[in-house]
Formats: C-alpha cells, sequence, structure tokens
C-alpha cells in the first residue's frame, strides 16, 4: 500500500467540517452554558434536557428531522432555497448545519460544569468591583475555567469529526463536498478494501489519541498553577 | 449615615425565619454583628452588598440603594466586600487581583506595602497562604476607596497569630480610608478590639445593641468576674465534686459541693464567677 497514494480528501473534510462547526459552536454554547449555570429558573431541566437531547437520540432520528426540516419541500428549505438560492441539505452547508445540532451538548456540558465549579463569591468580588457580567464572564470566569474550553473544544471537535450517521443522511456521500472520513472508512469496507479501511481507521486512532492526550496533560498542568489538585 | 430597614424571609436549618432589621449606623463607625450561624448575619450582609434580594429601604448617606422596588445593583455600590473564604481572583497575581478593581498602580503599592505584601505582588493566589490571601482579599476591598466596608468572618479560618496581625491590618485600613466598616465575628477579643459598637442577631431579629463593654462583659449583680464555658465533667474526690469546665480553649476546674453536682448536667452552658475574691492576673511566661 502506498502512503503517497492516499486520498486525503476525506479526512481535509472531515476537519474543515469540525473546525467550522466547533468555531460555531463556541459562540452559540458559551452565552446558553454560562445562562445555565447561573440560572435559578425552573425553566431550566427543560432546556438541559433539551440542549442533551443528541447525546441519546439515534443519530438516524437526528437526521432524519434535519433533512425534513432543511430539505425543499419544508418551509425553511424552502425559503432559504427562494431567497438567498442556498440548499440546506446534500451538501456542505447542510453538514455543518447538522454537526451544529448534532454536538451541540459536547460544547455546551463542559463549558456548564466548568462555569458551576467557580467559586461563586469570586464572581460576585467581580461584581462587587464594579464589573459587569460580560467583563465577569471574560476576565474572571473563563480564564479559571480553561481546561473545561479546551475540553469543550477539542471534544466537540473530535466528535464531529467521528459522526457517521447524521453526516451520512443529512450530507449523502457526494466525493469532494461531503464525503468525511468515517463515510469513507464504511464505503472501503463495503467494498472490501480492507487494507484502505485500515489506513484511514489507524490514522483517526491515532490522531484522537494524541489530542486526547494533549487535552488532559494540559488539564494537570492548569489545576497545579491554580490550586486545584 | 447608614440607615437599614429590610424585612426577608429566610429558610434556615430550623424552618421560616423573618430577617428583620431596622438600625442606622454612623459614618465611619465599626460595627461588629455578633449572633450564632443561622442567625442572618451573612445574608444581612449580602442584602447590603446588593448580592440578595429583600423588602425594604436601604439608604447611604444621601444614596438610596434600596426603596420599593428599585435596587441598585451591587456594580453601582462602590462598597468593599471581604468573603470568609478570600474569593480571590485565581487567574490573576496579587497586584492584578488589586488593579481589576481599579487601575491605580500608586493605591495599590501603598496598600500592598502597609500589610506587607508588595514583596508577594507577583505571585498568584494558590501560592499564598491563608492570612496572606486574605490580607489581600482585603487590600483589594479597599481599591475602590469604599464608603462601606462589609467583612464576613474574615479571621474565621486563620491562626491566632495571624488573626492579630490581620485585626492591625484591618483597624489601619478603618482608620484610614475613612470608611464605615460592619464585620461578622464571632471572637469577643477580636470584636473588643476593633469595633465600637456590638449587634447581636438571633432568628433573624436584633437582641442586643450596645458598645463591646456593655454587650460583651457579661457580669451580673456584685459579680465583678464572670466566664462562661461547657461542663465537660463532673468528678467524685471524696467528699467533694470537682466540675471540670471548658472555657474557650482553656480547662478550668470548679468545686461543687454533692448537692450542686446533681443540680448540673454535663455538656450544658455553665458560668463560671466569683465575688468574694479578686482573681489574680499574672503575666504569661514566654
Amino acid at each position: 500500500m502506498d502512503f503517497m497514494a492516499l486520498d486525503l480528501e476525506p479526512f481535509l473534510i472531515s476537519f474543515k467540517l469540525a473546525g467550522i462547526t466547533t468555531l460555531i459552536l463556541f459562540i452559540i454554547a458559551m452565552p446558553i452554558s454560562w445562562w445555565l449555570s447561573q440560572t435559578q429558573c425552573r425553566c431550566k431541566p427543560f432546556v438541559e434536557a433539551v440542549t442533551s437531547l443528541p447525546i441519546v437520540l439515534p443519530p438516524s432520528v437526528l437526521g432524519f428531522y434535519i433533512l425534513f426540516a432543511l430539505s425543499q419541500n419544508s418551509p425553511i428549505g424552502a425559503f432559504f432555497e427562494e431567497t438567498f438560492g442556498i440548499k440546506l441539505v446534500f451538501n456542505f452547508t447542510g453538514l455543518v448545519i447538522a454537526s451544529v445540532f448534532y454536538s451541540f451538548p459536547f460544547m455546551v456540558q463542559p463549558l456548564q460544569g466548568g462555569f458551576e465549579s467557580l467559586n461563586k463569591n469570586m464572581l460576585e468580588a467581580s461584581y462587587i468591583a464594579g464589573k459587569s457580567k460580560f467583563q465577569t464572564l471574560w476576565r474572571v470566569a473563563l480564564p479559571n475555567i480553561k481546561p473545561a474550553v479546551l475540553t469543550a473544544l477539542i471534544v466537540t471537535f473530535a466528535h464531529t469529526v467521528g459522526e457517521f450517521g447524521v453526516v451520512l443522511m443529512v450530507g449523502g456521500s457526494i466525493p469532494g463536498e461531503t464525503k468525511v472520513a468515517s463515510v469513507a472508512i464504511y464505503e472501503f469496507v463495503e467494498v472490501m478494501d480492507y487494507s484502505q479501511a485500515h489506513v484511514y481507521s489507524i490514522i483517526m486512532l491515532v490522531m484522537s489519541f494524541v489530542v486526547l492526550l494533549g487535552v488532559y496533560m494540559f488539564n494537570q498542568r492548569h489545576n497545579k498553577r491554580i490550586g486545584i489538585r | 449615615m447608614v440607615s437599614i430597614n429590610i424585612h426577608k424571609t429566610l429558610l434556615g436549618s430550623v424552618g421560616q425565619m423573618d430577617l428583620d432589621i431596622d438600625i442606622t449606623v454612623n459614618e465611619h463607625a465599626f460595627v461588629a454583628l455578633a449572633g450564632q450561624s443561622g442567625s442572618g448575619k451573612t445574608t444581612l450582609l449580602r442584602i447590603l452588598a446588593g448580592l440578595e434580594k429583600a423588602e425594604g429601604v436601604i439608604t447611604v448617606s444621601e444614596d438610596v440603594w434600596q426603596k420599593n422596588s428599585t435596587v441598585l445593583a451591587p456594580q453601582k455600590r462602590g462598597i468593599g466586600f471581604v468573603f470568609q473564604e478570600y474569593a480571590l481572583f485565581a487567574n490573576m497575581s496579587v497586584q492584578e487581583n488589586l488593579l481589576y478593581v481599579t487601575n491605580d498602580q500608586d493605591l495599590a503599592k501603598h496598600l500592598l506595602e502597609m500589610t506587607d505584601l508588595y514583596a508577594l505582588r507577583d505571585r498568584l493566589p494558590a501560592t499564598l497562604s491563608g492570612g496572606q490571601k486574605q490580607r489581600v482579599s482585603l487590600c483589594r476591598a479597599m481599591m475602590n476607596r469604599p464608603k462601606l466596608l462589609l467583612m464576613d468572618e474574615p479571621l474565621s479560618a486563620l491562626d491566632p497569630a495571624m488573626r492579630t496581625k490581620l485585626q492591625h491590618d484591618i483597624l489601619k485600613l478603618h482608620k484610614e480610608f475613612g470608611t464605615t466598616t460592619i464585620m461578622v465575628s464571632h471572637d469577643p477579643s477580636e470584636i473588643y478590639r476593633l469595633a465600637d459598637r456590638v449587634i447581636v442577631l438571633d432568628q433573624g431579629k436584633v437582641i442586643q445593641d450596645g458598645t463591646p463593654k456593655e454587650v460583651l462583659l457579661k457580669t451580673q449583680g456584685s459579680q465583678k468576674f464572670s466566664l462562661t464555658g461547657e461542663l465537660l465533667d463532673i468528678v467524685k474526690a471524696d467528699v467533694i465534686h470537682i466540675a471540670v469546665v471548658a472555657i474557650g480553649q482553656q480547662i478550668v476546674e470548679v468545686v461543687l459541693d454533692a448537692d450542686e453536682a446533681a443540680s448540673f448536667v454535663i455538656g450544658e452552658r455553665v458560668q463560671v464567677s466569683t465575688k468574694a475574691f479578686s482573681p489574680s492576673l499574672s503575666k504569661l511566661k514566654a
């Protein structure tokens, strides 16, 4: 097997998709997880249940609903197609939208856990010092939960790289557009090209391990520095 | 002048409790808030800081902090607050903790020098001792030159030597900045040393309000010497009984007759007093 002949495009699409999804989710999930960590609203369990749904739902269910909601036959899909000329399914845009839903809890939960672990008095000390909620979030809360932020970013990225069912349903498997690495492996196995499947799989395995090892090593160092065991 | 007239229903360990406070505090006063845990001291402090909601009116000098539905946010009260567990910003150095409040380098330097912390200015809070952390917290609270300084048992987690140092620092800062200070404290010697007024709360109500001397010296009638403690044991020795009493960190023995011995229950709070003899006072050997 010649490594030079390896088609890297599915990997590139996977990483592009994961990168864009992670960035979008970081921006969307930050205020929601902050709110969840601070609120005493009775609606909190409801919001938590909704945000956690993608963890327990079979990816095919999520994929089916996204397909149903965004296809040309749906009001949303029709609106985007007529107004902006954008199709929302079976292309890269559709993959991003689906991944944002699919990976949402993997961004929200570590951030929320991080915010909840913060000393409440420390945040109050910042308010008393005259600082707004936003300043407190940016200068006190986030710097003190760096491990949680890193975990959220990496796990979201990794989870998006690793998704399979949703991308297959919403994206199809269009080479160079929506054929990501996990789908490519599935297709190699389907045509019994085990040597290609092996190479793709071992690349995924090694990269995942190295990334996670890096995260845990960083977390250990950070916690020592700010005095958490 | 700080005028406080507030009401709040709390859910305490013994069920529902009403916090009803109506007091005024003179400018530059140093008030100690005492009382058993769960009596509402911390809640009162947090209401003053704007961290908790309550009904009623709070005015400070000419400013209304709370009246009817208008409540001034904690950000706009310009107070200093010292938490029991320091609550320092763990990601910032000692100096950055101070400058986060107000970017006034000179004031920060002055405060750190006053409290012997200047050499530690670049250290992170995790590398400091409890006493050092609490001094940083105290300096941080002074950074916006507060009219009102609130402290919630600032010294209770510290050892006795460090307490004395901190008490000294607190008094120095209180005088130099001319703050009105309200401090929650359980320690009579600390209250006596620092405060010019003691307010004792019980079940959310003020039960005593006066100078430390009036409130803390628990002598009655002709008794001139009186201590309260816990009865640990009653030991029979020949015809007499000896009561073992814990007073603060000390254990003392008092002689009882049989009838007296029968009237006490071990574990009960007792008062040790004398009027016939004047207790003698001698210096402790170092």
